[in-house]
């Protein structure tokens, strides 16, 4: 029987792939901005988060395959934060290291990254992570400053440096402070997804009883002891400080609308349904089976696929956070998958209505036909399923760290399914995370 | 957690004025540091007969085995009889074979002789055996006399000299693993802190080290409360004597708790070990990471200190829980697992406040006497798998905890004992660390304080 073409692109280019496994996880609570972690740099807090993990795995002194991790805000001294983070921690200084940055995609991206080294039988370990810091954010000098700035430098003459100084202005002198405004509109993200809350006319309360399930939740699962071996303590924060354990539907009803003020429909976007600005890092040990089984560790999950995808929220009709909306559906054909099949859904809460449109748009049998070319809707997320212990609204954000926070936390929940229902048919996790740039990354991951 | 007082004592002017006034004045203790030798000059070994033969023939026997009952000679300079113009480093003294309180004169004078010119830091210890009430009362009241002379003696040494005993249960050799091993400790400068106490020894249960340096190679030995203080030194002391460590403290203390787990290369566990499934927890953390458990260090405790009259429940609870109740249930879990019986050891730490009581300490005199009850009950359930139970009794110890201590009170804490200084963890960490080894399983259920022979309490 003549061989396939994918047996024969296997033959082609090496062995067939090995499976790439979450093998464990550890971040630092995350801090409001101006917190605990206010005068913590992005290599302080990645440093301690892969400290944490070496201390929980005895990684001590031990060559990691390579360690991945990034920042969204990122000083451009930290030009390789992830090596030097990683030299100032108990690892091996022979571990190597790589810095990645793709918006709040980055976290997850990484470990994307990796297990596809992993799989490909390039790296039997590896760390991937990510670190925010929106209190110790980068701040710049104004174009035109910088400009004659380097100009003077360049000068050759006492008076041409003068000369290029002097074209200084006062209104150069103010620093240019760090913004997440999309550079193609202008508009915040809070605005963006504002128009994409109109557009599918999400409601107030629904995004309120969604922020509200989160803080539920996750305060619910510190409480259990859950995150006692994924969190490490640093500095004094103990838990995520962004938790709200008081919240009630009545209290986020009474919050005024922060987004979409100048809008025709009513704003319902409140800094109670969205994401505060935090701190904080994550990390994730993946490797290989017989990496797991030499350094005695149970593995919790394996990572079995991955789609990116982007929209066209500039000139199209897609609002700047449903790339996931078309790259989820993507990713379950290729895997001969439907939203039933998983038995976790974690959709990365930006703001409660990312969320909330991105199940819509899945719901809708317009959207299934006419921007999926599908039969009809794509499907329904069962609730219950949902970012079980919490998200983002309750945890934080803190934009690179999240990818890692939710891939530890849903592959050990997977883990603990796997274990209570051990011998049954397949576990699987869905995750998506929605990032800055009309950007989205979604994977697949199954209970190991 | 400086002694001032101490170091003043020690240089110069202050040193002659306290000297005048006869104020107390204790000396830097010397500690362990692995590779040095055993004792720094010639040993006495008084008293005759086979066992002082034995212990003479294992202190001065070739390293590697010399044949005889005692297979590994630790290559000292012995002597057995007083020498003019020695300085002992230690002085060994061997009554197994007392009859009646009289035969005490001989070798106690003799051992009395060379006391002047005992070398800093010296060590006296005395071997015999338990008093009962099954001995003839000439024979018990030699045995309990050996117990009133070596607190006397203690007390009388000064120079961070220490005096302890060794107390051989009936029909235990002199040469089990367990006396070998105590011994050993007692004339090392592991014992820098023990003064003053004797300890008995059980049984023959127990295996001798093929390293001495090394005691623990291979081991796997959980501490609780491992995040900082004491804690902190009995992990750092169990890696250095050759064992993984898996460090568990509350989930709040992770952060330092990490930083021990990765200083020692062991692992760290966050886990309040109140917690119901604790015990089931620490074993499987324990198996699947590292493959066994051999050692458990109860060490995790807390003050709520008020008189009485003024006790809170949550005050005496939250103590109970803490210091004893979460101690018995991690010990049930282990014990019912059926993955604790490979030699097994339970170190528990008690406190002086659980023997002598303390003002203001019912709640934790009674989690800490409870922790002395416990190790003697729990110690019979782990000897038919060649394991053991014992506790450690801390006196005054230097830590965050102590340096919370008014400072006259503290001043004044610190001197009532023999020594006349405060222990440093690492003292409570070293005696761990010996009940923790594999020789100490021939002790069933003891006590050994560690308190530089606080004046309050046995």
């Amino acid at each position: 029987m003549p061989p396939t073409a994918r047996q024969a692109a296997a033959r082609a280019t090496g062995p067939a792939p090995r499976r790439a496994l979450v093998l464990g996880g550890n971040r630092i609570p995350f801090a409001r901005a101006g917190g605990a972690y206010a005068r913590s740099s992005n290599q302080d807090m990645l440093t301690a988060a892969l400290d944490g993990l070496v201390a929980r795995y005895g990684l001590q002194g031990e060559t990691i395959g390579e360690v991945a991790a990034g920042a969204v805000l990122k000083h451009s001294r930290d030009f390789n934060l992830t090596r030097e983070s990683v030299l100032g921690s108990s690892l091996a200084p022979t571990t190597p290291a790589f810095d990645l940055q793709q918006a709040c995609a980055t976290g997850l991206e990484t470990v994307v990254s990796l297990a596809n080294k992993i799989r490909l039988g390039q790296l039997e370990s590896a760390i991937a992570g990510g670190v925010d810091s929106t209190s110790d954010a980068p701040v710049a000098v104004s174009d035109r400053l910088r400009r004659a700035l380097l100009e003077a430098s360049r000068a050759r003459s006492a008076g041409a440096r003068l000369a290029a100084l002097a074209k200084v202005r006062p209104r150069d002198l103010a620093p240019a402070t760090p913004r997440t405004d999309e550079p193609r509109t202008g508009l915040s993200m809070g605005e963006h997804q504002a128009l994409t809350t109109a557009q599918w006319g999400i409601s107030r309360e629904a995004q309120d009883e969604l922020a509200l399930a989160s803080h539920q939740r996750l305060a619910a699962a510190w409480d259990a002891g859950f995150f006692d071996d994924l969190v490490t303590p640093y500095r004094g924060q103990t838990q995520d400080g962004n938790l709200r354990r008081d919240t009630s539907l009545e209290k986020l009803a009474a919050l005024r609308p922060t987004f979409g003020l100048a809008l025709d429909t009513p704003a319902t976007m409140t800094a109670g349904n969205s994401t505060p600005l935090t701190d904080g890092a994550a990390t994730v040990l993946l490797g290989s089976e017989s990496w797991a089984a030499a350094h005695d560790v149970t593995p919790l999950a394996a990572v079995v696929d991955a789609e990116a995808g982007a929209v066209d929220f500039v000139h199209g009709v897609d609002g700047l956070l449903m790339a996931p909306a078309f790259a989820v559906p993507r990713l379950l054909a290729r895997n001969g998958l439907t939203l039933d099949d998983f038995a976790y859904v974690e959709i990365h809460e930006a703001f409660a209505s990312t969320v909330l449109t991105t199940l819509a748009a899945w719901e809708s049998e317009q959207f299934g036909r006419e921007r999926l070319g599908l039969d009809g809707a794509f499907g329904k997320v069962d609730p219950a399923r949902l970012n079980v212990h919490g998200s983002s609204l309750a945890a934080g954000h803190p934009f690179a760290a999240t990818g890692g926070r939710i891939v530890a936390t849903v592959s050990k929940e997977l883990h603990r399914a796997r274990v209570a229902a051990p011998g049954g048919p397949p576990i699987r996790a869905l995750v998506s995370v929605c990032a800055a740039g009309g950007l989205g990354l979604t994977a697949i991951l199954e209970a190991a | 957690m400086g002694d001032r007082y101490l170091d003043l004592v020690n240089h110069g002017f202050a040193a002659k004025v306290a000297k005048q006034l006869g104020l107390p004045r204790p000396v830097p203790l010397r500690r362990y540091v692995p590779g040095q030798p055993l004792v720094d000059g010639p040993l006495l070994v008084l008293g005759a007969g086979d066992d002082a033969d034995a212990v003479a023939r294992l202190l001065s026997g070739p390293a590697g085995g010399a044949g005889g009952p005692v297979l590994d000679g630790w290559d000292l300079d012995v002597h057995r009889r007083p020498t003019a113009g020695a300085r002992y480093a230690a002085v060994v003294v061997v009554l197994t074979g007392l009859t009646h309180p009289s035969q005490l004169a001989e070798p106690m004078l003799a051992a009395g002789s060379v006391l002047r010119e005992l070398a800093s830091a010296g060590r006296i210890v005395t071997i015999s055996r338990a008093a009962t009430a099954a001995d003839a009362p000439a024979v018990a009241a030699a045995r309990q006399g050996v117990d009133g002379m070596l607190r006397s003696l203690a007390k009388e040494l000064r120079g961070g000299s220490t005096a302890n005993g060794i107390v051989l249960a009936d029909g235990v050799p002199v040469q089990a693993a367990a006396a070998v091993a105590l011994l050993r400790f007692l004339l090392s400068r592991r014992s820098a802190f023990v003064d003053g106490q004797l300890l008995t020894v059980d049984s023959e249960a127990g295996t001798l080290p093929t390293d001495w340096d090394r005691p623990l190679a291979g081991q796997v030995a959980v501490v609780t409360g491992a995040a900082r203080g004491i804690g902190e030194a009995i992990a750092a002391t169990l890696a250095r004597d050759g064992a993984t460590v898996v460090a568990v403290d509350v989930p709040a203390a992770g952060e330092q708790l990490a930083a021990v787990a990765n200083r020692v290369r062991g692992t760290a566990l966050q886990l309040d070990v109140t917690a119901a499934d604790a015990g089931a927890r620490i074993l499987e953390h324990a198996l699947q990471r590292h493959g066994r458990l051999d050692v458990v260090v109860h060490n995790a405790g807390i003050m709520r200190d008020k008189l009485l009259a003024n006790m809170t429940p949550d005050r005496w609870e939250s103590v109970l829980a803490v210091n004893i109740g979460a101690q018995l249930a991690i010990n049930e879990a282990l014990l019912t697992s059926g993955d604790f019986t490979a030699a097994p050891r339970i170190v528990a730490l008690a406190s002086t406040s659980g023997i002598a009581g303390n003002r203001g300490q019912t709640n934790y005199g009674a989690s800490k006497g409870g922790v002395i009850g416990m190790v003697r009950a729990t110690a019979p359930l782990l000897a038919p798998f060649g394991g053991t139970a014992n506790a450690v009794a801390p006196g005054f110890i230097e830590t965050d905890m102590t340096a919370h201590i008014p400072p006259v009170t503290r001043q004044i804490a610190r001197r009532l004992n023999s020594l006349q200084q405060g222990g440093q963890p690492v003292d409570v960490a070293e005696t761990v660390a010996f009940l923790a080894s594999p020789a100490a399983c021939g002790f069933q259920g003891r006590v050994l304080r560690v308190c530089g022979q606080n004046m309050v309490g046995q």
